[in-house]
């Protein structure tokens, strides 16, 4: 090129300049990693390990608080419905308290007389829904179900008295006796040893008594508990609706302090993860001093070097943290699985967290050393001072 | 002179040997309290399960059916058998007594109040508040404050000497009675102290101590059930094995296990003619969710220990590499592969038995940190632990350290000296 005009020769200048200018940038970040894979790579992995552990504890931290309260409703009724003063409650209750909880929760009724045996001994027997309560209250420990019509659940204590060999046994009630078999031993430990349980339509048919209570286990956080329990007071005026406050109280402090617990181990965790990104990129960023060096002698500008190397924390950021995050995710499964018996279900609402958090962090570890070096004249440096 | 290049080493580099020494300390710090926690969440979670009521009750032997609906005992009230009061402090002697957080005496007796001129039938419920048993020496106070700790009182406790009752909230609010008001019961003028709440069957009932119940009853020193709470190892496969059927050893492996079935059956030993059984519904969900919490934090703390394990391997790293200059010159001066190994060996080591130091005492600090604000109490570190978290730090030290020093000792000290590598 000995003459060419001028116009053409700027045009070019400039169009090669501008094409050498981005190419050379993207040049510079790939050659960097790749000429420098070892320390590149063992940034990578910090980046990745740390994204991970913290996309792995904010996903339990969040989905943790959803087992943990499915655990809780294992100790049965939240809610009691029952009839003010003891009254039974009108027919359609149990349907209505269905209908609110739609979902929410589930309910057993239950409804209480006491019934004579045949010498005349007095036994509290109820009537339920042996579906519903075998859900409800999973803690009993029950030889076997009842199944067919006019057959019972006699608890442990009330066995010995009205059928000590397991045999059928007659009850009276207001001059109407009913013929039952023993299915099945009942073994709770409280009140239930000591009844005899039938299914709701023997009960009603023999004694005409309809359920007094309904046991209700709302699933959800006390507030939403609160809510339910407001909403079945609006449906059912002639009925009480209270919490059961052992369970709830119990629940309410247990829950508290897992989670407090919990929040403290995964900021520890986070801040450890983050500390080791910090410490292993400063390193790797000051290790390339010379780089830098002769970036500046070569007349690259202050900004162009901040950018370059915001670039290349972010790219090693991003980069770290989605595959960080995959892993994160998988982890955070597995905990589920091996702890809880359920998939913690992936929270995608927990990516722009990590992936911000990365990016911050690397961030951070790069502009740190820059500022630092910026001050050192490029001659020091490549003079290894 | 090795003595000497580890000393000067250290002398000379303050600065990065700080940086490294710092990691590790926060390493061993999160471990330790990490783990310090963890060994201990069990404990304290089982003691916050034990708001959720008694989970252990102990009955007459041959005791008669229970015949109660809502509340209203319906029996002959001097039906069946009752246990003694004389033997309850014994609970305190059996081989778990540390484990057995307290107990409550329960009498129901059928009473009859004023109400308005006429009488209304209903359940008082004799009991311990907060009363002060002794058993020999020792003496310790029990009740249902201990036991059941849901029921809230508006107005004061009773006192467990005095003929104090109070009134369950729904039986008051029908006898339009207040604390401070005097009511009869079966004949007797009692001063009402307080409101009692439950959200249970003792709403509609009148509690009262003991003494009152037993008073009214016509048998002193009888009491018809005991609530127990006692703090349990989640029940297992070996644990409801019949005792009656195991061997010697097996038989003492089973009864010093502190599961409910083994305490309830050392209740059995201690009250005689008793029968003692496990609430299920608390025993059973409380080993389910003490097995998921313990479960999840023990899964956490080996998050944490490789969190911790990680960024101090990476400052090793760091710290390592940026010596190389200093290799190729050990080297260049006649150092063999074995000798530049040792000297970051030994400083790796001395950093950190150093960072392992600070960082357990830090660590132990954080615990009892955790401890105070999450559960009101101290979390105690075992000293045991110490050299266990040291070996470890040095072992996750050395691994950090092992493959830079690996590549710092293969260096060519002409590359290195001239910094191209």
């Amino acid at each position: 090129m000995s003459t060419p005009t001028p116009y053409v020769a700027r045009d070019l200048a400039d169009s090669r300049a501008r094409a050498v200018h981005s190419s050379m940038f993207f040049r510079m970040l790939v050659r960097a990693a790749v000429l420098r894979r070892g320390r590149a790579a063992s940034a990578l992995l910090a980046m990745i390990v740390a994204a991970a552990v913290a996309t792995a504890m904010l996903n339990l931290y969040v989905d943790v608080q959803a087992k943990l309260r499915r655990e809780f409703r294992n100790y049965g009724a939240n809610i009691i419905v029952a009839g003010k003063n003891g009254a039974p409650l009108p027919a359609d209750t149990f349907a209505r308290v269905s209908s609110t909880l739609a979902g929410r929760g589930l309910a057993a009724p239950l409804a209480l007389v006491v019934a004579r045996t045949s010498d005349g001994q007095p036994v509290v027997v109820a009537g339920t829904d042996f579906d519903r309560v075998r859900q409800l209250d999973r803690w009993w420990s029950v030889s076997n179900w009842p199944s067919a019509p006019q057959e019972a659940l006699v608890g442990t204590r009330a066995l010995s008295v009205v059928s000590p060999k397991n045999q059928p046994f007659d009850l009276s009630f207001k001059g109407h006796t009913i013929h039952l078999t023993p299915a099945g031993t009942l073994r709770s430990g409280a009140a239930e040893d000591s009844r005899i349980f039938l299914s709701l339509t023997d009960f009603i048919s023999w004694t005409g008594v309809r359920p007094s209570t309904i046991e209700v286990a709302a699933n959800g956080s006390p507030e939403e508990i609160a809510a339910i329990m407001s909403q079945l007071e609006q449906v059912l005026p002639s009925a009480d609706v209270r919490p059961v406050r052992q369970i709830m109280e119990g629940e309410a402090r247990v829950f508290g302090k897992t989670r407090s617990t919990l929040l403290a181990a995964t900021t520890l965790i986070i801040l450890t993860a983050a500390l080791c990104v910090l410490s292993t990129l400063m390193g790797w960023v000051f290790d390339r001093r010379r780089d830098f060096a002769i970036m500046k002698a070569l007349g690259a500008s202050g900004r162009l070097l901040n950018t370059f190397f915001a670039a290349e924390a972010v790219a090693l950021g991003a980069t770290g943290a989605l595959i960080g995050f995959v892993l994160g995710i998988g982890i955070a499964a597995w905990i589920g699985r091996v702890n809880f018996h359920a998939p913690v279900v992936p929270r995608f609402s927990v990516l722009p967290i990590v992936l911000a958090g990365s990016m911050v962090v690397t961030l951070l570890s790069a502009i740190l050393p820059i500022s630092l070096l910026r001050r050192v004249q490029p001659a020091v440096i490549l003079r290894g001072e | 002179m090795f003595v000497r290049l580890v000393y000067e080493s250290f002398r000379r580099q303050k600065r990065s040997k700080l940086l490294a020494g710092a990691a590790i300390t926060l390493g061993v710090t999160v471990a330790t309290a990490m783990i310090a926690v963890a060994t201990d969440v069990g404990d304290k979670i089982n003691r916050e399960l034990r708001t959720i009521g008694a989970n252990l009750i102990v009955t007459p032997q041959e005791d008669s059916l229970d015949v109660e609906i809502g509340g209203v005992n319906l029996k002959p009230p001097s039906d069946g058998a009752f246990l003694n009061e004389g033997d309850l402090p014994k609970i305190k002697s059996t081989y778990w007594r540390n484990n057995i957080l307290g107990f409550a005496p329960m009498l129901p007796v059928n009473v009859t109040v004023q109400r308005a001129g006429q009488t209304q039938d209903t359940t008082l419920l004799g009991t311990y508040f907060a009363r002060q048993v002794s058993l020999g020496k020792e003496s310790f106070v029990t009740g249902v404050r201990t036991t059941h700790p849901w029921w809230k009182v508006s107005g004061a406790w009773p006192d467990d000497n005095s003929r104090d009752v109070l009134l369950g909230q729904r039986l008051a609010t029908q006898l339009g009675n207040k604390p401070g008001d005097e009511i009869t019961i079966s004949g007797r003028r009692v001063h009402v102290s307080g409101i009692l709440s439950t959200g249970g069957s003792e709403d509609d009932q009148i509690v009262a101590p003991l003494a009152l119940a037993q008073d009214i009853l016509g048998r002193p020193g009888v009491v018809r059930r005991v609530y127990v709470s006692a703090l349990t190892k989640p029940e297992d496969a070996f644990a409801r094995r019949d005792p009656k059927s195991m061997s010697g050893a097996v038989y003492d492996r089973w009864y010093c296990s502190p599961y409910p079935q083994s305490i309830a059956y050392q209740l059995h030993e201690a009250i005689p003619h008793s029968h003692a059984e496990q609430i299920r519904q608390v025993t059973q969900n409380e080993g389910a969710v003490l097995t998921r919490i313990e479960g999840l934090i023990f899964l956490i703390t080996l998050a944490a220990l490789l969190a911790s394990a990680l960024a101090v391997s990476a400052a090793m790293a760091t710290a390592i590499f940026e010596r190389r200059a200093e290799v190729g010159l050990m080297k260049a001066l006649g150092a063999g592969k074995l000798a530049v190994a040792a000297v970051f060996f030994a400083e790796a080591a001395l950093l950190a038995l150093l960072g392992g130091l600070v960082g357990f005492a830090a660590g132990g600090m954080l615990a009892r940190q955790i401890g105070q604000t999450i559960f009101n109490s101290q979390i105690a570190i075992q000293p045991v632990l110490l050299p266990v978290i040291l070996v470890i730090a040095v072992l996750v030290t050395f691994s950090g350290s092992a493959v830079a020093i690996r590549r710092a000792v293969g260096l060519d000290p002409v590359f290195a000296l001239r910094g191209e590598l």
